[in-house]
């Protein structure tokens, strides 16, 4: 099961405001999905490999030749805020 | 010819009267434009006439294309996930309203190149989220069978406007079923490709290891039509590597000697599936029978834990996709006037809807420290071992049948109080996803709903090893055309007899 202060932990982990409501409805329906998830946990799977991926591929390579980018203007377009060719974002110290 | 047939006919057949000079592509792209949508299935729609609808192709009347296949100016219906240069592009999410992407996804810019036109931009649930589409910030589809009942989802709009008259064909993206479940509830036919038949650049990320673009048409030939325009290996997407002879369109009129592998314990007979779904799957097995193919048992012991891998594997990968949306450099910037963390906090709070919250918190808490291995890492040992069951059935069977899912359409807000009902809509679909194989839902008929009322569409899933497209295609054209005989349009979509649903 999941509490309150996981719930509030996992929210601080995802940049994620919950107000208090949120997080009880959080704590039920989370702790609700993984008493099912939970059903692979007791699976006896030594021995088997993780599966990250399904296609067999490695190393995808590429010829290392300049190619034209994203012209600055256009990769900044849809910024909320922009300023002198940048992404402006308030301080990280608050205010 | 009038609206009402040009409506009706699939995009193949459209293609022929436009090549035979019986159809002026513009006309029929304009029949389309022109079309009410009263089921909220576009976000965006081209006007008629309009030269700009394609934002990477030619304009109106088009010269023919180079390459092998021209669709001669077909209109298309792209779910909004795909990025398209200049044409607003939401993935569902209020935190992306207004983004217009700097450029255009690779299977939208492949469709353009074959000389298709973007119709419009489909409604879908938040960034594929949803097997409803009651998860869109931008509010429901409707079924257009039964406007109270969903349509499906995640590409519910792409199957709601190919079913209602709204489109000819469609694409959509299937991470555990977002093709194949819609398909089935809406009537038509979905397909979701082998993991890297088609480039995944320019779709909006859900769980990399999962997302495949795939075709939502009205019959077997249009998706074999579509598959092949699409697929290809793209060096923009370095998972991408098509599919190597390419995809014939299906002509095959019987099933001798092939095998069709039914798991007991995953078919008409598993818990959960309604009376009518098991009764209309019974019935196609008989009707392969009927073709010559044969039914073979096979097991597919692990495939019951599929949702419960899918449920830590994809959340723990949107999780970090969907970090990405930050008020930084798109889209929606709420709360900056308290510093940066609180900015991320409160943008994302403000953006997000309650089920990509849900999955972002479900993921974060799978991949945090002390839970990794007993979630994460249990899930993908559990994927191996449904992609080795896969695998030993293959080697007794061609193809692997299973009811789509497990119910018909179901009324609208029954399940959005309870996310596990929810999600077991997935139950069929999410192995094959998980295992990365390729399967197409096909209509199967109509049946009642367990609660009773009109029959609505039941949907067929046929699965095969992976790249074996080409044949899983032919299978299901023979099929298709036993249980729906051409000239019936007991079950065909298009917009006669569909729009006065009980809405």
């Amino acid at each position: 099961m999941i509490d309150r202060e996981q719930v509030l932990h996992v929210a601080r982990l995802a940049r994620l405001e919950l107000s208090d409501s949120d997080v009880e409805r959080m704590a039920a329906e989370l702790s609700g999905i993984l008493e099912h998830v939970d059903r692979i946990a007791s699976l006896d799977l030594s021995g088997l490999e993780p599966t990250t991926h399904v296609v067999a591929l490695e190393n995808v390579m590429r010829p290392d030749e300049p190619q034209p980018s994203l012209p600055r203007e256009r990769a900044l377009a849809a910024a909320p805020d922009p300023d002198e060719g940048a992404f402006r974002v308030p301080s990280p110290g608050g205010q | 010819m009038s609206a009402a047939e040009l409506l009706s006919l699939t995009a193949s057949q459209a293609l022929s009267r436009i090549e035979a000079g019986e159809l002026s592509s513009d006309e029929y792209f304009d029949a389309y434009a022109e079309t009410e949508d009263g089921l909220n299935a576009y976000l965006w729609r081209a006007d008629a006439g309009e030269e700009g609808a394609n934002p990477a192709g030619p304009g109106r009347e088009a010269e023919e294309p180079a390459g092998s296949v021209s669709l001669r100016g077909l209109p298309v219906a792209i779910k909004d996930i795909f990025c398209t240069e200049g044409i607003e592009t939401t993935a569902g999410s209020a935190i992306l309203a207004g983004y217009r992407p700097p450029y255009t996804a690779t299977a939208v810019e492949r469709l353009a190149d074959a000389g298709a036109r973007v119709l419009g931009k489909t409604n879908m649930d938040e960034f594929a989220m949803g097997s409803s589409n009651e998860n869109s910030a931008f509010g429901d589809v409707l079924n257009p069978i039964d406007h109270q009942r969903v349509p499906g989802g995640s590409s519910g709009g792409s199957a709601a406007a190919v079913s209602g008259g709204l489109a000819p064909w469609a694409i959509g993206t299937d991470t555990g079923g977002s093709i194949r479940q819609p398909a089935a509830l809406c009537g038509i036919v979905g397909l979701k490709p082998t993991y890297g038949a088609i480039s995944r650049y320019g779709m909006i990320a859900f769980a990399s290891s999962l997302d495949q673009c795939g075709p939502l048409t009205r019959d077997v030939t249009d998706a074999a039509l579509l598959l092949n325009v699409l697929q290809g290996r793209d060096p923009r997407d370095s998972t991408s590597v098509g599919i190597a002879d390419g995809v014939e369109l299906p002509s095959r009129e019987d099933l001798g000697g092939l095998r069709f592998g039914v798991a007991r314990d995953f078919s008409h007979e598993t818990e959960g599936v309604e009376r009518g779904v098991a009764a209309s799957f019974k019935a196609t097995l008989d009707a392969i029978e009927r073709l010559g193919g044969e039914l073979v048992d096979v097991q597919l012991p692990s495939a019951e834990h599929g949702l419960s891998a899918y449920y830590v594997i994809a959340p723990a990968e949107a999780s970090s996709n969907l970090a990405r949306f930050d008020g930084v450099r798109y889209g929606m910037r709420n709360g900056e006037e308290d510093g940066l963390l609180a900015m991320y906090e409160r943008t994302r709070a403000a953006g997000f809807g309650p089920e990509v919250k849900r999955r972002i918190m479900l993921g974060t808490y799978a991949l945090s420290s002390g839970y990794y291995d007993a979630y994460y890492g249990q899930a993908q040992k559990v994927r191996t071992r449904i992609a080795q069951d896969f695998a030993a059935a293959f080697a007794s069977c061609d193809f692997i049948v299973t009811p789509t899912s497990p119910t018909v359409a179901f009324e609208r807000g029954a399940r959005t109080d309870n996310p596990l009902a929810m999600y077991l809509s997935d139950y069929f679909t999410v192995p094959m996803s998980l295992a990365g194989i390729p399967a197409i839902s096909i209509p199967a008929g109509n049946a009642e709903p367990d609660g009773g009322g009109p029959e609505l569409p039941v949907g067929f899933q046929i699965a095969g090893p992976a790249f074996s497209e080409t044949r899983l295609l032919d299978a299901a054209f023979a099929l298709e055309q036993e249980i729906l005989p051409v000239g019936s349009s007991a079950s065909r979509p298009g917009p006669t007899g569909l729009m006065e649903g009980s809405g």
